[in-house]
């Protein structure tokens, strides 16, 4: 039973790699001269556009969540918009702690939001795909052992390694090497994605290497 | 023999400075000398080279002027001269350089770009060492050979105005001086006027040889308001008036005596966008010098560009023009446009001189100079030289001649620039032996601290020191026999002056004593922690203890610390270590705040068994602790770290939950308010919008609110008569500022005059003494009459207190914010963090080092020497006196450290969380102060080949052993404190029975 779990899930986290990739490959059909550090703000919006779709196409095909089956329609909705209200929070929220963190006040503020905008992505819509809008759901899920099932945990993992990856993204920013993606905020961006697509990978490795002392409360 | 851990630690802390101190005597060469260095008339000058014969030539040449005056403007940058602002300010230099009878080259100081070293540079020709920034404030007499020694041995009369320290630099030199203070940055016209009220008596009169006249007022201005400052024109335009009164006299002059004469204009180095100096950015570094002379006339089409050459290349040409010896140590080559007109024989006589004296230098400095490309093209134009002599000497043919003799001179000038370059790259040579001698004191105590770090964590008071145990005194003989065997080798052996060398029996013996002692202790110690794991792991075993997990605070305290040591060794984190600082203490921000987090929304989950064994962190956490290389302990429980329930009312909990991002807030805000560092300097911050002219009204408001809020949150722990002390402190701070013209009072127009405030700022004094003396009488008092813990609290407060106020009055105004956050970080810290949530002794012990450190920059300091402030080292102080002026200099320029410190012990006393605390505080801050240390020590010694040796890494090691100096003298208080607690409980089991 749980190795068709884990298999699933390396699929669906194959799906968001490919997503990943395919935002790199398929604006460069066409658009001229697209690549990803001169023209980085298109990447951003490809990419975080890519990961949504892939994230809500896997949320609404294989449903991993079972909670969310009969509900009417109204219902849908306000928990649509209440989700798309979590995610520009989220956005706004990660925006001030780069600001916090020395980013400038008043100059690239596009370039900031649009990080804080793909970090969202990499971080909040799974989040909410999973969870859905339900804070006390992602306190457990973030809390010392509150998991309760591969996808929780896999989620865990994704999460922590794309804020590591950003963290770690900010340190060649002081080096003197005056390369093109050292300039704000790519180095950071670009980290994110990194540490997004190695979570990706490492999750169901780590979980089908460590399947035999996993155990959850739910099953 | 049992030593408190805190006593431990500070003993260990002092050796250190001891090794390090040996080891900066080490790592700062001298420069490059000639070693016979003793009559001045005792080596003639060398005869002219003849092929087959020796010439009758062996005297030295005539002159080329008969006076000369050298102008020397401090700060003065080449675009000052050469570039629009020049156009704009300095029009008569301007025609002089582009259309007149001169000479201008672009001249390049070395780091550090400094006024003293400077002008022994500009004097002797050679590199003076780094170490001389620290003699810039209290300059000895020059002992080298320069070219106002040969001048005062050639019998010239010289007069000099100016800066004073040429006057302490060539004492009994001049026949009449005048010396102006350097110290007094705000003073930019009076210091000029100084100089300038001379010159019309000493121009007519005419009794001289040479005149050198050293101005001020530009390098103040530029410290005080920066190169854009509208102040730099009026004072260029000044400067340019000095220059046409100089040249038109000497032009009268020249009429009467038929010979020319030269007027030097130079700056000393130049000035950065801020308007300090003393690193080695372009603008710092590159000066104008600009040669005037009749002999220099030229025709109308002949446009001479300036070009690049050494500022050392200054001393030659000035000896040659007039008719010195060339300095022995000079590693200049001689400006050849100088003598470009004068007929070939004399041209490569000069030449021939110089290139003497040059491979001299390098005959007495490298042994394998015959191999040097230098002296191999100067032996071939020797030569060359002689046979040209010899065929001049012949026959006259004047085409021929001439072709030769343009070539003679292009290979003497190749010749000397390649023997220059050698010479000026040899200057880094370093005393390997005094370096090894204070790297082993340093790793040896380093290695004791960290084989000490299980004793101190598990909570004993006191440590077990294996001082004298027999076994280990054979091998310390041995040790101390080989130790003084390989001493003996090396000192005799050695070509190359050593410093350890140099000093006598006794005080090497003891080095020796001291490193075979650490060794076995070290030893001893191994020994005896090797026997305790064993029965720990059998005592671990019975007892069957739980995975005793570390907080993500501890593990982030523990990375954080070892990456910023790592980091130390790329140039560029070096110079940006400011935003290391920021980024740990922002990520240390926001661990603490989802730890908040958790213990508020989920403070039932923590009767959860530690972690869930799956969490990424925990398999890093155990392999780092068995490493050792932590000094935080581990949590004394994880289950008790709930919140107390009685705290969690509404407001305190809203409140604890704010606490971070409250702290970040501040942060951001100082982060702004200045910019430091090499890539963010020139970005225009805060305390630029402050500090400008315009806006003296907005800093004089915040100024004031901010020595309120100062006020506000420091009396809290005081007693009434400190209270008071600090209100009138504080606003005797405000009195004094606004003295000296930085601030305004509302009451007061705003013209009124400026003075030094001397008065103010001693009555600030009286009470900073006033307050530090009733802390201490507290501290005392509470060790005497044995009264409860809470007087020991207050008086240690007091104390802290009476470093604010000091620090108040160091800081300039638009720094005083960078106070008040300080103060109310702390007060956030503990009231909404540390005392709910619990932290360990250690891991506060940390976090305030963390703290110290980023305040360090907050301030506007950087890891380069330009950005000290030595201004505050003058506050109050008619005269300079070394001694005040060091201790405020380094105390104002370490603020954040000492206070954040003074902080620490105040909070431990006040929490009492154990009779070692203070102990075991002592302990983790000497070993987070001496990683570094000892790190860097490492790092510089394998980088000391590299190219920013000198402009990044040597300032930072400089800082980096006055940190451990003031980590010791921190380290005496905390244990001289913790003393007092010790014999207070004492005589407290006393009374009882």
């Amino acid at each position: 039973m749980k190795d068709t779990d884990i298999k699933t899930l390396l699929y669906a986290h194959f799906l968001c790699i490919f997503s990943v990739i395919l935002s790199v490959l398929i604006p460069s059909f066409f658009m001229e001269d697209f690549s990803i550090l001169d023209t980085h703000l298109t990447w951003l919006c490809f990419c975080s556009l890519f990961v949504t779709s892939i994230n809500l196409v896997l949320y609404l095909v294989p449903k991993p969540n079972a909670s969310s089956k009969r509900s009417s329609l109204s219902h849908k909705v306000t928990r649509f918009l209440k989700c798309c209200v979590y995610f520009f929070v989220s956005c706004f929220f990660f925006h001030v702690i780069f600001v916090l963190y020395g980013a400038p006040l008043i100059e690239l503020v596009l370039e900031t939001f649009l990080f804080a905008v793909i970090l969202s992505t990499f971080t909040t819509v799974p989040c909410l795909c999973l969870l859905g809008p339900n804070l006390k759901a992602w306190l457990r899920v973030f809390s010392k052992n509150g998991v309760t099932s591969i996808w929780e945990n896999s989620l865990q993992i994704t999460t922590i390694s794309s804020f590591v990856g950003a963290w770690l993204g900010a340190f060649p920013i002081p080096l003197d090497w005056e390369r093109p993606w050292q300039v704000w905020p790519i180095s950071c961006t670009l980290g994110a994605t990194f540490g997004y697509v190695a979570g990706l990978v490492i999750s169901p490795l780590w979980i089908y290497w460590n399947r035999k002392q996993l155990t959850y409360k739910n099953n | 023999m049992r030593l408190g851990s805190g006593a431990f630690a500070t003993i260990c802390v002092a050796i250190e400075v001891l090794g390090v101190a040996i080891f900066l005597r080490g790592f700062f060469p001298a420069s490059v000398k000639s070693s016979s260095r003793t009559g001045l008339q005792a080596e003639p000058p060398a005869p002219e080279p003849l092929a087959g014969a020796s010439s009758n030539w062996t005297k030295l040449p005539l002159p080329l002027f008969s006076k000369a005056v050298i102008v020397l403007i401090d700060a003065l940058r080449d675009d000052f001269v050469f570039g629009s602002k020049g156009a704009r300010y300095m029009p008569f230099t301007t025609y002089l350089v582009g259309k007149g009878p001169s000479h201008s080259f672009v001249a390049e100081a070395k780091p550090p770009t400094v006024t003293m070293p400077r002008i022994k540079a500009l004097m002797t020709g050679s590199l003076p060492g780094f170490v001389d920034v620290i003699r810039n404030l209290n300059s000895p007499a020059l002992l080298e050979d320069n070219v106002i020694r040969q001048a005062k041995a050639a019998g010239k009369r010289m007069i000099f105005y100016g800066d004073e320290t040429w006057v302490k630099l060539f004492p009994k030199h001049f026949v009449e001086y005048d010396g102006t203070t350097s110290f007094f940055v705000s003073d930019y016209t009076e210091v000029d006027n100084n100089v300038t009220r001379h010159l019309e008596r000493v121009l007519k009169r005419g009794d001289w040889d040479i005149l050198i006249l050293h101005y001020l007022g530009l390098d103040h201005i530029g410290h005080v308001s920066g190169p854009e400052s509208p102040l730099i024109g009026r004072k260029l335009r000044e400067m340019d008036g000095i220059l046409m009164k100089i040249y038109t006299a000497l032009l009268t002059k020249e009429r009467e005596t038929l010979s020319p004469s030269l007027l030097v204009l130079c700056g000393d180095h130049g000035m950065s966008e801020t308007g300090s100096h003393g690193a080695a950015s372009a603008e710092e570094v590159r000066t104008p010098l600009v040669l005037v002379s009749s002999a220099f006339e030229r025709k109308p089409d002949d446009i001479r560009h300036p070009t690049q050459v050494q500022q050392t290349d200054l001393a030659a040409t000035l000896a040659i023009g007039l008719g010195f010896p060339i300095p022995k140590d000079s590693i200049g080559s001689l400006l050849f446009p100088v003598v470009e007109r004068r007929p070939m024989r004399e041209q490569l006589r000069f030449l021939h001189l110089n290139a003497i004296q040059l491979s001299r230098l390098l005959q007495e400095n490298v042994p394998s100079y015959e191999k040097d490309p230098g002296f191999e093209q100067f032996v071939m134009a020797e030569k060359l030289h002689g046979n040209w002599v010899k065929l001049h000497l012949e026959e006259d043919r004047s085409g021929a001649l001439l072709n030769l003799g343009t070539k003679v001179a292009r290979q003497y000038l190749g010749a000397l620039r390649t023997l220059s370059l050698a010479l000026s790259t040899h200057v880094a040579q370093y005393d390997t032996y005094s370096m090894a001698v204070g790297t082993i004191i340093v790793l040896e105590t380093l290695i004791l601290l960290l084989l000490s770090i299980p004793q101190v964590l598990r909570r004993r008071a006191e440590l077990e020191v294996p001082l004298s145990s027999p076994v280990f005194s054979l091998l310390f003989y041995l040790m101390f026999l080989v130790l003084s065997a390989i001493h003996v080798v090396v000192c005799t052996s050695a070509e190359s002056s050593c410093y350890l060398c140099s000093l006598p029996w006794l005080a090497a013996g003891g080095v020796m004593v001291l490193v075979s002692a650490l060794l076995c202790v070290i030893a001893s110690a191994f020994a005896r922690m090797v026997m305790d794991s064993t029965f720990l792991r059998k005592v671990q075993q019975s007892a069957a203890h739980p995975c005793s997990g570390w907080s993500e605070v501890g593990l982030l305290l523990l990375l954080g610390t070892v990456g910023h040591v790592l980091s130390l060794g790329a140039s560029s984190f070096v110079e940006e270590e400011h935003q290391t600082w920021y980024f740990l203490v922002n990520t240390l921000c926001l661990a603490l705040s989802q730890e908040t987090c958790r213990s508020y929304f989920l403070g039932d989950d923590s009767k959860l068994q530690c972690y869930f064994h799956t969490e990424p962190g925990t398999v890093g956490a155990t392999c780092m602790r068995q490493d050792c290389t932590a000094c935080e302990a581990p949590k004394a429980g994880q289950a008790s770290k709930g919140l107390p329930s009685g705290a969690r009312g509404g407001h305190t909990r809203w409140a604890v939950l704010a606490g971070p991002w409250l702290v970040l807030a501040c942060c951001r805000l100082l982060r702004s308010l200045n910019h430091t560092g090499v890539q963010g300097a020139h970005r225009p911050d805060l305390s630029h919008w402050l500090t400008s002219p315009s806006h003296r009204m907005e800093l004089s408001c915040l100024a004031a609110l901010s020595l309120l809020a100062v006020f506000l949150l420091a009396q809290r722990g005081c007693s009434p008569v400190v209270k008071v002390a600090l209100a009138l402190g504080l606003l005797g701070v405000f009195c004094y500022r606004a003295a000296t013209g930085n601030l305004l009072f509302p009451w007061q127009p705003a013209n009124r005059g400026i003075s030094k405030g001397i008065l103010e700022a001693r009555f600030v004094y009286v009470f900073v003494l006033g307050i530090l003396f009733m802390g201490t009488k507290d501290l005392l008092r509470s060790q005497v009459i044995a009264a409860d813990f809470k007087v020991k609290t207050v008086g240690l407060w007091e104390l802290y207190s009476g470093l604010v106020l000091l620090a108040a009055l160091l800081l300039r105004p638009h720094n005083l914010p960078v106070l008040t956050f300080s103060l109310l970080i702390q007060t956030i810290m503990t009231k909404f963090i540390w005392k709910p949530l619990r932290h360990d002794v250690a891991e506060i012990t940390v976090m305030h080092y963390w703290f110290g450190q980023a305040f360090f920059y907050f301030q506007g300091n950087s890891n380069n020497i330009a950005t000290i402030d030595i201004s505050s080292g003058f506050v109050g102080l008619d005269t300079y006196m070394e001694i005040p002026a060091t201790f405020l200099t380094v105390f104002g320029t370490y603020v954040g450290p000492v206070l954040w410190a003074g902080h620490l012990a105040h909070f431990l006393s006040a929490e009492a969380s154990g009779d070692s605390a203070m102990g075991r505080a002592c302990f983790c801050y000497a070993l987070i102060c001496s990683v570094p240390v000892a790190t860097y020590i490492i790092l510089v010694t394998s980088l000391r080949y590299h190219l920013f040796i000198w402009s990044v890494f040597s300032p930072k090691l400089l800082y980096e052993g006055m940190h451990l100096l003031i980590t010791a003298a921190l380290c005496v208080l905390f244990t001289a404190t913790n003393q007092t607690g010790h014999t207070s409980a004492w005589t407290k089991t006393d009374a009882r029975n």
